[in-house]
């Protein structure tokens, strides 16, 4: 575990014996990580392994929790994350939820443009193209172009976690962290957002945390299998499906446990 | 039981619908515009009216919430984002013991601060004793539905990168801002019929007030004085403002209803 997919590729985060956990107890134990940049990257697992804790790290949304509890490193690009702003951090390091979680006051144009006009940003001609180009790179502009002042709330289930895709993406990060992005859609929309996923990648740094194994197969290049706390294998998502080191990854993938 | 029980509610609705009945009976016959836009009449003359009240009323309650609201919501705040300790606790429960305490009390700690020391009755200690009693009404309402916001619309914005005292300003009280507002108004419906608390401090004044440092006229203490006094007359206008007070009260929390109802719809589609 732990080593290098393809040595040739730029790294976007590196974990170096990385704990984590909420007061006396960790969720996650002693986890080396490395991910590539430009790839999809999938954190696979049975519920409660500590997938959703381990992505909550890197833009330290974990520590929301008043009793989070950090052990080890995280390398952005080289930086310590644990030397930045958070603030700041997040935006490098976008996040998209399990359930989709537009700001139930504002309208699709608002959530769209909240990143930046909450953070300052006055100037109308900028605001309105970040909030096309965001649509249009979620997939979500030809749907919702002649309604952009109608509440968030009034879309679809898949239509509103599009609209959380577009809104991470204006404030242009380089790494989304989707945290089961497709799990309280129907098959249509996930299928929407995995194409979308995959389109992503161009441009984008994507961390994807699903429990949905034949997702994981269908979109990322690498592949980490955790189990109660532990990365257990980590490598291409091809090799892990097909012939893993590790006998637990290949029970968890043939169905035999999780 | 059923029985019982039965006619325990029905005593309890017949109480409420004698009152409302009573004092519409009593009070409707002396109700005129005359009555709603003119000075209390000089002792012996007929007629007269409580414009004076009514506009007294409104500015003491408007007073208080200017005080109260403010002090009220970002308490709240508070208690909601940061409060889930010791410091917490206490100022839940030193809030709502605060709630419970009789309103003569607040009157007479508004004059033993206020009106003591500048020696005589005032507005503004009147507005003072009714924020008193406003801010941990609002304070424990609001904290109440800035708690029901999700944690996932809060940690959506976190994550964007926004500074959580913006998050909490711009995403976090909008979306509770409804619920806020209907414990405002409920707030008020309730210190605007508090009489105790104003007896010595607003005092009340049979003339249009001298600024907020004297006394003025409130519909609470109108009654009182009208109701207390010897003269028919007098007691009439006292049924007529009592009237006009559970009219604006009544009115305060069917709106607060309104506010909550529409809230509800509005987060079912």
């Amino acid at each position: 575990m732990g080593k290098l997919p393809d040595e040739s590729l730029p790294l976007t985060i590196e974990t170096q014996n990385l704990g984590a956990g909420y007061g006396a107890g960790e969720v996650i134990h002693n986890v080396n990580l490395k991910v590539c940049a430009e790839r999809v990257t999938a954190i696979i697992g049975p519920s409660g392994c500590g997938k959703s804790t381990l992505i909550r790290c890197f833009n330290r949304m974990h520590e929301v929790h008043p009793a989070a509890t950090y052990s080890g490193r995280i390398m952005l690009e080289g930086q310590n994350i644990f030397a930045m702003d958070p603030v700041y951090l997040r935006r490098r390091v976008g996040m998209v939820f399990q359930r989709p979680n537009p700001f139930p006051t504002m309208t699709i144009f608002q959530n769209i443009s909240a990143g930046l006009t909450l953070n300052g940003e006055r100037n109308k001609s900028k605001i309105a193209k970040a909030v096309e180009i965001s649509l249009q790179r979620a997939a979500l502009w030809e749907e919702v172009k002649d309604k952009l002042h109608q509440p968030a709330v009034a879309l679809s289930g898949g239509q509103q976690q599009r609209l959380c895709i577009a809104r991470a993406l204006t404030v242009e990060p380089r790494t989304l962290l989707l945290d089961e992005p497709c799990s309280a859609l129907d098959p249509i929309a996930t299928a929407h957002i995995e194409e979308l996923i995959v389109d992503l990648k161009k441009e984008l740094t994507i961390v994807i945390v699903t429990h949905n194994m034949q997702q994981a197969a269908r979109i990322s290049d690498f592949t980490g299998f955790m189990l109660l706390g532990d990365m257990v294998e980590f490598g291409k998502t091809d090799k892990i499906f097909t012939n893993p080191d590790d006998t637990r990854t290949q029970d968890y993938i043939t169905g035999r446990f999780g | 039981m059923f029985i019982l029980t039965g006619t325990c509610t029905l005593f309890s609705l017949l109480v409420l619908f004698y009152i409302l009945g009573y004092i519409t009976v009593k009070g409707m016959g002396a109700i005129s515009i005359q009555f709603l836009t003119n000075l209390p009449a000089p002792l012996g003359e007929k007629g007269g009216g409580i414009a004076n009240a009514i506009v007294g009323s409104m500015k003491l309650v408007g007073a208080a919430l200017l005080l109260a609201v403010p002090i009220g919501v970002l308490g709240a705040v508070y208690l909601a984002e940061y409060g889930n300790n010791r410091v917490g606790f206490w100022i839940r429960y030193s809030s709502d013991l605060l709630n419970g305490i009789p309103s003569i009390v607040v009157g007479i700690f508004a004059y033993s601060i206020l009106v003591l020391p500048m020696r005589h009755f005032s507005a503004i200690s009147g507005a003072v004793a009714l924020a008193i009693i406003m801010i941990p009404f609002v304070l424990r309402n609001a904290e109440e539905f800035i708690r029901l916001v999700p944690r996932d619309v809060r940690e959506g914005a976190l994550a964007l990168g926004i500074p959580q005292w913006k998050v909490i300003l711009r995403v976090v009280l909008p979306s509770a801002s409804r619920g806020i507002l209907t414990g405002v108004v409920l707030g008020v419906s309730r210190v605007a019929g508090e009489t105790a608390p104003l007896l010595f401090t607003a005092f009340g004044n049979r003339f249009w007030d001298d600024g907020w440092m004297n006394p003025i006229a409130t519909l609470p203490t109108a009654i009182f004085t009208y109701a207390i006094s010897p003269y028919p007359d007098w007691h009439e206008q006292a049924w007529a403002a009592a009237f006009v007070l559970l009219a604006v009260v009544l009115f305060g929390n069917i709106l607060a209803r309104t506010l909550l109802q529409s809230k509800h719809e509005g987060a079912s589609h």
